[in-house]
Parts: structure tokens; sequence; C-alpha cells
């Protein structure tokens, strides 16, 4: 048959491995191309679904995805600030803190009120070990909850620790590492929140480009 | 059922099983194998993969020179991977946030390419396609038995969060099988998933031998990676 004959050509090889990549690669940009919209709107959900499991229910009626604030953290890194109004009144924030845990970084998102008491933490993503460490998702256990009221000076910042280092919050059998991650992520939103309280309510909603240092 | 159809279902399921004969594929076996329910989720979503690169492997083996058939193979599977994740993370949603993290380890299975090489570049798409089912559903087994037997000893529980994986429906699944227990976490570890795997193996061996009141002959796999 023909296609034995030219099977035998070296170029087959090349033009064959061409083709096979150019199809490929084509498939993967039609598909990227019809599922992008979708995969944006429902990473936006979960984000939404997120922002108010860390809020109580009516403590806000804006769209937190759209009253954002960049800010600069100590270290560089901008960190993304949700505002939660009620009318016009700010009433608290929702934004990512993160800390190494065993496995990786331990991603949570944290909201305060405006007096800077927690309302919620959720850990949204994390290489914890399962069965051991994921304790820490509000699916596998209630551990996460213990932050809700607390806040800076209520437990004193000696005891805003896990119970082996001498604080107040509970470790699991087995896993001191992953626990202790999130108290710290946590400890240092709240410090990061008590900093910049002021630029987080300025009244300009989603500055173009971050870097407004204070003063 | 014919001959050839019922070879394909014995091969899958037991004679031939990815884990238990070829021992392959191994990385994933151990990386979510600290669950039934990850084991069950992860072989599920390697069978649909493992049933389309059969059939697509095997209705292009005409067209591929023998030279380059491993590469073509390797990019066929990465974007039909790649093409399940998007379609998954767009429109079922909830179902990728349980899955997700299993999809891109599939790539890495080297189960999937070593039956394109193994069976589906020699025949037909239907014989093609119906072995990646059986071999699918046979690495589903492995998994699961796998799973099950380090979630027992590891955490004293089977199936725990079946529902979140398959749906409110079948929350019966999960069960609390040790009342108060400590739990073992050296199964959950890496270090438990191979005794585990060794101990099973150890025992299909046994029974193959009873069974046969001889030696067991030994698998023919591919052995192009074992990973």
């Amino acid at each position: 048959m023909n296609l034995d004959k030219l099977r035998e050509k070296l170029a087959y090889h090349g033009v064959l491995l061409g083709l096979v990549g150019l199809g490929a690669s084509g498939a993967l940009a039609t598909a990227d191309y019809f599922t992008h919209h979708d995969i944006e709107a429902a990473e936006a959900r979960d984000l939404q679904a997120s922002l108010k499991q860390v809020l109580p229910d009516g403590f806000a009626d804006n769209d937190l995805l759209k009253d954002t604030v960049s800010l600069k953290k100590a270290d560089g890194s901008e960190v993304k600030v949700y505002r939660a109004r009620l009318g016009a009144e700010p009433k608290g924030a929702v934004f990512q803190v993160a800390s190494r845990g065993y496995a990786g970084d331990v991603v949570a998102l944290l909201g305060v009120d405006r007096q800077g008491a927690i309302l919620g933490v959720r850990v949204i993503k994390h290489m914890e070990t399962p069965g051991l460490g994921d304790k820490i998702e509000i699916a596998k256990g209630k551990w996460i909850l213990g932050f809700d009221g607390k806040s800076l000076g209520n437990p004193s910042v000696e005891r805003f620790a896990v119970k082996k280092d001498g604080g107040i919050f509970d470790q699991f059998a087995g896993a001191t590492i992953t626990p202790r991650a999130v108290v710290k992520a946590v400890r240092e939103g709240l410090e990061f929140y008590r900093d910049h309280q002021q630029e987080i309510y300025a009244a300009t909603p989603s500055p173009p480009e971050g870097g407004r240092g204070p003063g | 059922m014919n001959q050839e159809t019922r070879d394909i279902w014995a091969d899958g399921l037991w004679r031939n099983n990815v884990v238990f004969a070829q021992i392959l594929g191994m990385c994933p076996t151990m990386a979510v194998t600290t669950s039934g329910t990850n084991g069950l989720g992860m072989g599920l979503a390697t069978t649909a993969v493992l049933v389309v690169s059969n059939a697509l492997v095997s209705s292009v083996r005409n067209v591929v020179s023998v030279q380059v058939r491993i590469p073509v193979y390797i990019v066929l599977i990465a974007a039909l991977v790649t093409l399940v994740d998007l379609s998954l993370n767009a429109w079922m949603h909830d179902l990728y946030k349980v899955l997700g993290m299993y999809i891109a380890l599939i790539v890495a299975n080297c189960a999937v390419l070593g039956r394109a090489e193994a069976f589906a570049a020699k025949r037909p798409i239907v014989a093609s396609a119906l072995d990646g089912l059986a071999m699918g559903l046979g690495f589903t087994l492995a998994l699961t038995v796998i799973g099950l037997v380090r979630e027992l000893i590891g955490a004293g529980t089977l199936f725990s969060q079946a529902s979140l994986l398959l749906g409110p429906a079948f929350s019966f699944m999960e069960i609390q099988a040790i009342k108060n227990y400590g739990g073992a976490l050296l199964m959950i570890l890496p270090p438990g998933g191979f005794a585990v795997l060794g101990l099973l193996l150890a025992a299909k061996q046994w029974w193959e031998r009873r069974q046969a009141g001889r030696p067991v002959p030994v698998a023919d796999g591919p052995a192009c990676c074992t990973v």
C-alpha cells in the first residue's frame, strides 16, 4: 500500500509528530477558548461562597468581589482585601493569610470586623497529610471555628498559639505543625489588619496600582 | 460473550491487573490510597481516560510509525487529560473540586501509556476501548481495596467522605468501623502504602499458587516505566 511506502521516508516521522503536536495544540486552544469564561465564573462563585462563610449572615450587603483594595505587606507581597459594607458603612474586611505548614503553604481566608475581632476563618488550600492535618478543613472538623471572636489581646500575644507552645488553641494528636501554621497565619493576619486598618477603609475602591505606603 | 471479550475482562480485572500483576501506576497508587473513597475516585477518573485514550490510539494505529509512536501517544494522552481537566473544571465544577487533585496525576500513570503500547496499538477500536474499561475497573478495584485496608487500620473508618465524591445519597457508605480508635499514622503515610501493597501482592500470589498447585508464572506487563 502507498502508506507503507510513505512511512519508510525519514520525513514521515517528523511531519507526523508535527501534525500530532499541531492537532493537540489546536484541540487544547479550542477547549481553552470554550471553557475559560465558565472556569472564571466557577472560581468567582467559589470565592464568593468562601467569602460568605467567613462572614455572619446579613453582615454585609455589598458585592465583596467588586469592593477590593490591594495593599503591600511588609515583605513586599500584595494582599487583596475584600471590604464588607452594610449600606455605605464599612463593617469589616476579608483577606487571604498563609503560612508554611507540614507540606507547603496553608492558605486561609480571614474575616475581621472593624474592631479587629475574628468573624471567621476557613482554610481554602493546603497539602497537609490526609486524615491527620486536614482536620483544619471545615468539612472534616470544627477546629477552625475556635478562632471565632478572638482578636489581638484576646488572647494575649503569648497565648495566641497552640497549647503545646503555651497557647489556647488545640493541636491534633500526631499533628502539631499544621495547626501551628494556621494559628501563625491568623495571628499575622490580625497584625496586618491592625497596621493597615486606615488604608483598608480609605475611600477609593480598587486602586489600579498598589504601593500606596503609609505616609 | 466470546473468548476474546472474556479474556479482556479476566486480564483487566484479575489476571493482568494493572496494580496487582503489572505493578504499574505506582505513583497514583501510593499517593491517593489513603482512604477507600480516594482510591475509588482516582480509579474512576483513570478508567474514563483509559477508555478514550485506548480508542484514540487504536484509531490512529495504522498512521503512526513505530519509530515515533511513544511521543505521539504521550502527546495524545496528555492532551486528552488536559481536555478532561478543563471541561470538568468548567462544567462540573463541584465534581472537579473533589476529583481535581487526581486528574493531573493521570498523565503520570504509565498504565495508560502501557495499555496504548501493549494493546491499543495492535487491536481494533472497540476491543481497545473495552480493554481500557476492564483495565480501568481493575485499577479501580485495586486502589479501592488498598485504600480501604489503609483507612481501616490507619483511621478506623471505611469510605469516609464518600458523599463528597458520589453525592449525598451515598453517605450510607461512610462507616465508623472501629469506635474510639486512636489511629495508626504509619498506615496513612507513604510507608503504609508500600506495606499494604506488598502484603496484598503476597496474598494474591499465595492464593494463585494454592489454586494452581504450582508456582505462578511471572506477570507479562510492559516494563516501560514503573512510576
